[in-house]
């Protein structure tokens, strides 16, 4: 059957009578979707790790521990602190409404798995649809869902450009969309000599421990001083290979690239002219598994295909500026990107960056992790995105904040109303102003 | 309806001069596009054109134009400023607020009366809703800047022991506000603040339908605050056009849901998050158990006495039981001739409607057959004076017009049901409000209406108050209403980015996370991301290094 205009539409109009009756609202019923989430990914783990496997030759343990042990942490967030979240938050309220109480009520949005599930703790109905470039997980995700979630109020779309694009035309009270735009990354390296090996690590989890760079808060490349490439070159070899062997083409450890469409894309960042003779370690490929080794490009020119768009793949540059504090213009002067990382011991250097480099998220000493840290907003500015998620921001993000004042009868001073005479308007400004004596003034007409 | 620089002005004795009201005039129904073709064309006649008609424009001929270009160097000067760090201090902010801060003061009569010419607004009003409003927002921001301005330390879990973290809040550039015209001081002033507060360079366009305080905002906000940062644009349609083929770091727009959408699609081009406070038809409901005498009144202050019924959050209709509705209608009319006697049209305690289109549009439906024989209080105007006197309408059907749109004026339809519950059926059945009002002692009824009804805000017993001078409460809509909030605080969270931040050290760095990826390793960490002390234990046993 064709998921076209209609079927969108049909689809959407399901969701909101299923929102309307008021299921998705009770806290019972989005704990019940939490648990069954939980229960999914512990009784499925063997097929969502198979289907990774599948899409993107991903090792089993990244899944294990990026995938579904960051959902299974964000699920146990929802259950610990729902009811917290659902509570209305009280406000303050101020002279000129007193008496009145005032409070935030949260209240869902109708109408995409850790989006899904922030969606779901904030009482909404979802239809997620999945990327159709990793088919595997697609397919799983809608046998899973629909097998283990309540379906009347969660549903899966499967689909490429026709799907999304009929998904589009409709009316949706939020969309919540990860993807393309332009998502660099930096990584920024100072670290003192018998650090480096832990830099060295820590670059490499980030980078191809990542789904082989193909992650949007992989370090995209690297900025450090001439004088210390060198030395940052030779603990990244050292580390490459005591992670993935003399072979990494071989290696389990590494997942392949997602398609052939990306494989040419990569490819063409190496042919460019201007890093030949560049690449300083790796470059190997191989079309047929899809497979591109770790590779490091020292000194490649700015102007250069792989520096002027988002690599999203094995491929590393290495930039090398006199001074590390070159690197804060070089940052800015591309468009934000969603993380930016930070290896250093000097204080100074860490103020100095937190504080000029304007990105998503920073991390400092390590990469990749901050998206683990469940009370830290995940989401971009400028080109890298709008809006954030995880945790509670999750909740907040479906979630209408609603101000509600609550007033009673008593203390209505008709000095409010028309007509509007001389000492109404004194009593009133002296009031607004908080200015007891101005108000005694004026009510006795003594100003 | 909130269309700021889309509604025509066609009034000959209209106060704008003439390339202003060329603009306007061809806008009625034409897509943006064509819209700026027409204005642009218009522009270049006006200047050859040698007609008397025209001679108001010459004027105008002297200014320069505000086009594509002037709008992208304006930007490019507001990018680089911000871009010298002058704006992200703590003391600038300050400074720009205090400024704003003795503005209020010293400019209070100038701001009241420029608020009076545009659209009559009696001084009190104008006083409370305007100036008071605005000297809030500005002491709050500056009582709260250095608090708000803190990074907010957040907690780490075992995962990426040892780490600390925070989130930083940072502005976000070059912002724009798009204003209106029936609050056109505070609406201006408000988010131009909050988004000092937030340390952003601001572009503010202010209503060309409220000439007076448009030019008296440019006139002050280059006087008082810091030129290099904060500017003002005036103008129209072609202005604003031209602002919106830039890229700003955010834009609030306050005004109609359809413009809303022109602003959004032209934001989208860009990836600019927006802010957009519209409208909606907002809905009071009305129980039998009140105290009637106060219900009556602040009904009254939340519609008529509020720019004449031209508010966002105004009172566009009531619901109430039918056995009830007599007794309300008794009670209002009572209080509106306390508050506005027996001519109310004479009564200077009462706003004007804005420009002529707006007043033929209001008359519209009141002429209206299916509307017009269920007046039952007012109906009286004076085009001359541009007032309609307070008008109540009783069971007009939902098919009539004033009941399909926002009225946006000083006509109030009376909806009458069986029970009051009716009448959550009705609400639900138009798009969301930016407000919601109940009147009544009843607990559950409250209960009831706040969990079942959604709009931007609700009060319940009152009307519009909840806007104006209260602290902690974001100002927003949602759906149709508008998107984002702000007003205090959130005010200040709406104009800036907030950044995660994780700080680890170098010690304590563990094989386990790190390939070649052994069964071993598998277990460790399957062990740490369950938070499973015994499983660790286990783990740590069981593996030799």
């Amino acid at each position: 059957m064709v998921f076209d205009g209609e079927a969108a539409a049909s689809l959407v109009k399901e969701m909101r009578l299923s929102f309307n009756s008021g299921k998705t609202r009770s806290y019972e019923w989005r704990i019940s979707q939490v648990n069954a989430f939980l229960k999914m990914v512990v009784e499925q783990e063997d097929q969502i790790i198979e289907a990774l496997r599948s899409d993107l030759a991903k090792p089993p343990l990244e899944t294990v521990v990026y995938e579904i042990g960051m959902f299974k942490n964000s699920c146990e967030v929802i259950l610990k602190e729902l009811k917290q979240w659902m509570t209305p938050e009280k406000a303050k309220t101020s002279i000129t409404t007193f008496p009145s109480s005032a409070e935030i009520v949260p209240e869902p949005l109708v109408l995409s798995l850790d989006p899904v599930v922030g969606a779901i703790a904030a009482g909404n109905a979802v239809v997620l649809k999945p990327s159709e470039i990793s088919p595997a997980s697609s397919a799983l995700l809608a046998k899973l869902l629909a097998e283990y979630m309540d379906n009347s109020c969660v549903r899966v779309v499967e689909g490429a450009v026709d799907e999304t694009t009929a998904l589009l035309q409709q009316k949706w009270d939020k969309i919540l969309y990860t993807g393309n735009g332009k998502v660099g990354r930096i990584v920024m390296a100072a670290a003192a000599k018998h650090l480096t090996p832990v830099t060295a690590r820590r670059i490499i989890s980030g980078k191809w421990g990542c789904n082989n760079g193909q992650a949007c808060i992989s370090p995209d490349y690297v900025i450090t001083t001439k004088d210390f490439a060198p030395k940052l070159v030779d603990a990244l070899k050292v580390e490459l290979e005591n992670c993935f062997g003399k072979n990494p083409l071989e290696s389990v450890d590494l997942s392949r690239i997602v398609s052939s469409n990306h494989f040419a894309r990569l490819t063409k960042f190496l042919d460019d002219d201007k890093v030949s003779g560049k690449i300083v370690y790796g470059g190997e490929k191989d079309e047929s598994k899809l497979r591109i080794a770790p590779t490091l490009l020292l000194d490649v020119p700015r102007d250069s295909l792989i520096m002027t768009e988002e690599i999203f793949g094995p491929l590393l540059p290495i930039i090398t500026v006199n001074k590390l504090e070159e690197s804060f213009d070089f940052i800015n002067e591309g468009t934000k990107p969603l993380a930016a990382y930070l290896f250093t011991n000097d204080n100074k250097f860490k103020e100095e960056f937190v504080k000029n480099v304007s990105a998503g998220g920073l991390l400092i000493n390590d990469t990749v992790l901050h998206l683990v840290v469940h009370s830290l907003p995940f989401g971009g500015v400028g080109e890298s995105g709008m809006g954030a998620y995880h945790g509670k921001f999750s909740f907040d993000a479906f979630t209408h904040r609603k101000a509600v004042l609550y007033r009673g009868f008593t203390g209505d001073a008709s000095l409010r109303y028309p007509p509007y005479t001389d000492t109404k308007q004194k009593t009133m400004k002296a009031l607004v102003a908080g200015d007891v004596t101005g108000v005694v003034r004026a009510l006795f007409g003594w100003s | 309806m909130k269309s700021l620089c889309l509604h025509p002005l066609l009034a000959p004795s209209s106060a704008l001069v003439g390339r202003k009201v060329f603009a306007n005039h061809l806008t009625t129904k034409c897509f943006p596009k064509q819209l700026r073709f027409h204005s642009r064309y218009v522009v270049v006649s006006s200047y050859s054109s040698s007609s008397a008609t025209l001679s108001a424009e010459s004027e105008v001929d002297k200014k320069q134009v505000f086009d594509g270009d002037e709008a992208a160097l304006l930007v490019r000067e507001l990018r680089n400023n911000f871009d010298s760090g002058k704006t992200k201090s703590y003391e600038w902010r300050i400074s720009q607020l205090q400024a704003i801060s003795k503005m209020l003061e010293e400019k209070e009569n100038e701001i009241i009366d420029a608020l009076h010419k545009d659209v009559s607004k009696p001084r009190l009003e104008a006083y409370i809703t305007e100036v008071f409003q605005a000297k809030t927002s500005c002491n709050e921001a500056l009582q709260e800047l250095k608090h708000w301005m803190k990074p907010e330390k957040v907690s780490t879990s075992i995962t990426t022991f040892p780490s600390s973290a925070e989130i930083v809040s940072e502005p976000l550039g070059v912002v724009l506000i798009i204003s209106t015209w029936n609050f056109p001081f505070s609406l201006s002033l408000d988010p131009v603040i909050g988004a000092i507060s937030a340390g952003n360079t601001v572009v503010l366009k202010p209503s060309e339908i409220a000439p007076a305080t448009s030019s008296l905002l440019a006139n002050f906000l280059e006087t008082y605050l810091d030129n290099s940062a904060v500017r003002v644009v005036e103008g129209a349609v072609p202005e604003t056009t031209a602002l919106l083929d830039q890229k700003w770091d955010k834009i609030l727009y306050t005004g109609s849901a359809r413009v809303g959408r022109i602003v959004m699609a032209a934001a989208a081009k860009h990836l600019t998050p927006v802010i957009l406070e519209l409208g909606g038809k907002c809905p009071a409901v009305v129980d039998s158990n009140i105290n009637l005498q106060v219900t009556a009144r602040r009904i009254i202050a939340g519609k008529w006495a509020c720019n004449s019924g031209q508010a966002c959050i105004s009172v566009d209709y009531i619901i109430t039981r039918k056995d009830f509705a007599p007794t309300l209608i008794a009670a209002l009319k009572e209080e509106l001739e306390n508050f506005f006697g027996k001519d109310p049209i004479e009564s200077k305690d009462m706003s004007r409607i804005v420009s002529p289109t707006q007043f033929a549009r209001l008359v519209k439906l009141l002429d209206e057959d299916k509307a017009s024989d269920k007046i039952v209080l007012g109906g009286q105007r004076d085009e001359k004076k541009l007032k309609i006197a307070p008008t109540i309408l009783l069971d007009v059907p939902e098919e009539a017009m004033v009941m399909q749109e926002e009225i946006f004026g000083p006509i109030l339809p009376i909806i009458t049901v069986d029970n009051i519950e009716d009448s959550y059926g009705i609400i639900k059945s138009r798009p969301k409000p930016l407000a919601a009002y109940l009147f009544t002692n009843n607990e559950q009824l409250k209960k009831d209406y706040v969990d079942k009804i959604s709009s931007g805000g609700m009060l319940i017993n009152d009307a519009v108050v909840h806007v104006v001078a209260t602290r902690g409460l974001p100002f927003g809509g949602v759906e149709e209403s508008g998107m984002g909030c702000y007003h205090g605080k959130f005010s200040f969270d709406s104009f800036s980015h907030k950044k995660a931040v994780l700080y680890k050290g170098f010690d304590s760095d563990p094989d386990i996370r790190y390939p070649p990826y052994t069964p071993e390793k598998a277990k460790m960490l399957r062990a740490i991301l369950d938070g499973n002390i015994f499983a660790i234990i286990l783990a740590l046993l069981g593996w030799s290094k």
